[in-house]
């Protein structure tokens, strides 16, 4: 018998609470962005695990769709980033408050 | 709750899992407290790849594919290439607090989050209504079922996906562009004493 799905929603709880921790405490810009990455990867083991304890294939497509918002997500993400470190100094979350209007 | 389900679980299924859940944490541990981004990237792979042999293990082996391929392959190469552009790969104070007791506060809510999370994913999960879409148990592989699902029962999503990436790729070539007015990029790079004028016309718009 596979281990129980309680298993592997604990473990996507812990890397969750660890993703949104880091967001929390982290000042770097882009180790935010990596800890957001890591929630969005907690939440995809939920899903898979749903998706095999419901016996659906839907959890999976979830988790494909996912992946592709996370891709798009980091494209923009960096491309922010790159444009405010050019413009100033900085990549810490602190760095953009000079910025008028 | 562990005693009775240790009995029933086989001993490579048992030990896949704590293996691959070490290697998650301890990657995810890495990320938030890595003084060096790039290790923090590299710490990250570790986690996408735990994740990844968990999806093998839960029968999912066209995601765990997809995850090695789009996270560790693309995104934090992406990451790495970002962090080596702008040079910051020099050490930080992880712990430096920019607010006062930013810490505890941080992980007081982290402690929250985790009860409650815990608390629902420990009690009567499986309520929900099994199999509307397609049941994983028909005689077809990982791959095709979830082929056969994206371009039927969730063709319109997987269509608008296509807009959204379209117009990730947009915004990235419209960020990475330098704002110059009236003047060209290679003349704008070419000419540095024009480089000081032009970063406060930047900063009035």
């Amino acid at each position: 018998m596979t281990i129980d799905g309680s298993w592997y929603l604990t473990l996507a709880a812990v890397l969750f609470t660890i993703g949104a921790v880091g967001v929390l405490i982290r000042r770097n810009v882009l180790v935010m962005l990596m800890c957001i990455e890591l929630m969005l990867n907690a939440a995809n083991l939920t899903f898979v695990t749903f998706s095999r304890e419901l016996n659906d294939i839907g959890g999976q497509v979830a988790v494909f769709f996912v992946l592709v918002v996370a891709a798009a997500e980091v494209v923009v993400g960096l491309g922010i980033i790159v444009a405010i470190f050019r413009r100033s100094v900085g990549t810490t979350a602190d760095d953009p408050h000079e910025l008028r209007g | 709750m562990s005693g009775p389900l240790l009995a029933t679980v086989s001993l490579p299924d048992l030990a896949t899992f704590l293996i691959a859940a070490a290697i998650c944490v301890a990657g995810a541990l890495g990320v938030v407290f890595g003084r060096n981004p790039v290790h923090a990237a590299l710490s990250l792979v570790l986690t996408l790849f735990g994740v990844a042999v968990l999806f093998v293990e839960e029968n999912a082996q066209f995601l765990a594919a997809v995850q090695i391929i789009v996270y560790t392959g693309a995104i934090v190469v992406l990451f790495l290439f970002v962090i080596m552009l702008l040079g910051v790969d020099r050490t930080e104070r992880v712990l430096a607090d920019q607010f006062r007791g930013q810490r505890f506060v941080a992980t007081g809510l982290g402690a929250l989050v985790l009860a409650e999370v815990l608390l629902l994913g420990t009690g009567h999960w499986t309520t929900g209504a099994h199999a509307t879409t397609g049941a994983l148990s028909r005689p077809l592989s990982n791959v095709a079922q979830l082929g056969r699902a994206i371009f039927t029962t969730y063709l319109l999503p997987f269509e608008i996906t296509s807009a959204l990436l379209v117009v990730a790729v947009v915004a990235a070539v419209v960020l990475a562009r330098r704002f110059d007015a009236g003047v060209d990029d290679e003349a704008g790079t070419a000419d540095p004493p024009a480089d000081a004028p032009r970063k406060t016309e930047v900063g009035k718009r």
